[in-house]
């Protein structure tokens, strides 16, 4: 692997939210850095509440992040993640990158179906055929016939979270971030999981996860990242 | 504010659709607006959040040229336009308007002759464009009007007897009935119950994906923004205090004001 070029070098990231209505600030990491190469799963390590989620939310910029770099090997070129205009990193997930939460985002009134095909659609694929593919994805992730057309507000935790995985890995991104997406899952669906991971570190995904028993993704990990804890640090802002 | 400071966009194609620099405006001795800027791309869809007397929807009027700032620019990546739109006439405006920007308000009074059929209020929008027949004004009022999940069997009725969902959707027709280059949304589920206004939402989401209809939506209601928006603007006193991505905005804001709106979210 690393006779490629890294998809991901991530430089002296650093990350602290600032609660104004306390007055205070919480760090949550400073001086991260790592290089992830095409088809490499890196497994995010360390005890709870070290910033794992945080991390992976500062690289997907769900979080500003506040100091450090984040170089990301697009299919168009070099950015830095950490402070790319908000219309490019809009762009960016919708053609290169990927995040599985725990959580699915339902809609009102749009149906399994629908949310997991949305991703292929906006790539250009044609309505039906888009259709097709996350049927067989919502097959494949155990979701029931019956609930293809039906609305997943409606649907129970496992059953979302099924919808949820359907929608975020029908499409291989050139990077994919996973937060514990194995969370509430059954044996069925978890090892569909780990088959559809398989595939895509086969097809040169990058990966990097926070799994809480990372036995089930054992066979696919190449290296590990430890965030070190820190002590949670009260500073007048 | 630790943030860095973003870098200007350098993977979206062509330039945005609507740029806005340096506008104000003030009414006596109230500010209104405060050196507002905004940049919306094309297929894009901007979120504008405040509290009542933000700034928000005097905003979104400048958008519609229904009124001038003391000072600005505001310009629009159309073929037939050019040079800052405030300078043109009131004319030309509603020329403009009529072909290019189409806009729902939260009262369907100002967007509807409320006596009026419903399908006759969406072909008075292409009659203003020119269209004359009146074979082709049914039809293309018809196609509006389907394309807004407005019940066409309802379609001679006017909209004094119809619900507020329904009324909404008959000034969505009228809106989107000549294809507009920008689509501007004030509280536009407002009032609304809940169950409608998930129905309207759903509406305009589809709509967002089968056309690529640019979008403004302003509203006071956080979920709204979430459910329909890529980027978010939030203003107070007349001012843009944040502006991000929709999830960084309601995730990790920024500015004391964001968090304090976010936080107040049940």
């Amino acid at each position: 692997m690393p006779n490629s070029e890294p998809v991901l070098v991530v430089e002296g990231l650093a990350k602290t939210f600032t609660m104004h209505h306390l007055g205070q600030s919480l760090h949550a990491f400073s001086g991260v850095g790592f290089a992830l190469y095409p088809g490499q799963f890196l497994l995010l390590k360390g005890p709870n509440g070290v910033g794992k989620s945080t991390l992976l939310r500062s690289i997907w910029r769900s979080y500003m992040p506040d100091a450090g770099q984040v170089w990301f090997s697009h299919s168009g070129g070099r950015i830095d993640l950490a402070r790319a205009a908000d219309v490019d990193i809009a762009q960016l997930r919708r053609s290169d990158m990927g995040f599985v939460t725990q959580f699915l985002i339902a809609r009102p009134r749009v149906s399994a179906e629908e949310i997991v095909a949305e991703p292929l659609r906006r790539a250009g694929l044609s309505g039906e055929d888009a259709l097709a593919d996350a049927r067989h994805w919502l097959a494949t992730f155990g979701v029931k016939r019956d609930l293809w057309r039906a609305y997943p507000t409606s649907f129970s935790g496992g059953e979302q979270q099924k919808v949820n995985l359907a929608r975020a890995l029908i499409r291989p991104p050139r990077l994919l971030l996973l937060d514990e997406p194995t969370a509430s899952l059954d044996a069925g669906a978890r090892a569909a999981l780990v088959a559809r991971l398989r595939e895509l570190k086969a097809a040169g995904v990058a990966m990097i996860g926070v799994f809480h028993h990372p036995g089930d993704v054992a066979a696919l990990i190449d290296g590990e990242i430890e965030l070190q804890a820190k002590e949670v640090r009260d500073v007048a802002v | 504010m630790t943030m860095m400071d973003r870098l200007p966009p350098t993977l979206v194609a062509g330039a945005p659709l609507l740029r806005m620099t340096g506008v104000s405006r003030r009414f006596g001795r109230v500010t209104a607006l405060e050196d507002v800027a905004a940049t919306v791309w094309p297929g894009e869809v901007l979120g504008i959040v405040g509290e009542s007397g933000s700034g928000k929807s005097t905003l979104l009027r400048m958008m519609n040229l229904e009124d001038s700032p003391d000072a600005g620019d505001y310009r629009l990546a159309l073929p037939d336009t050019a040079g800052n739109l405030f300078d043109l006439d009131r004319f030309a405006r509603r020329q403009l308007c009529a072909r290019r920007i189409g806009i729902v308000y939260q009262n369907p009074h100002l967007g509807l002759l409320m006596g009026h059929s419903s399908s006759g209020n969406v072909a008075e929008r292409l009659l203003m464009a020119g269209e004359r027949s009146f074979a082709a004004l049914r039809a293309r009022a018809r196609g509006a009007l389907e394309a807004s999940e407005f019940p066409l069997t309802r379609m001679d009725d006017p909209p004094k007897l119809l619900s507020g969902g329904m009324q909404q959707r008959v000034q969505l027709a009228k809106a989107i009935a000549l294809e507009p280059a920008l689509l501007l949304l004030d509280e536009p589920t407002t009032g609304l119950d809940v169950s409608v206004q998930a129905l309207v939402l759903d509406t305009l989401k589809r709509l967002q994906r089968d056309l690529a209809i640019t979008m403004v939506i302003v509203s006071h209601d956080l979920g709204v923004i979430r459910t329909m928006a890529d980027r978010v603007m939030v203003m107070r006193h007349g001012r843009v205090v944040e502006e991000g991505l929709v999830d960084q905005v309601f995730q990790d804001p920024q500015h004391p004001y964001t968090q304090e709106l976010v936080h107040a979210k049940l």
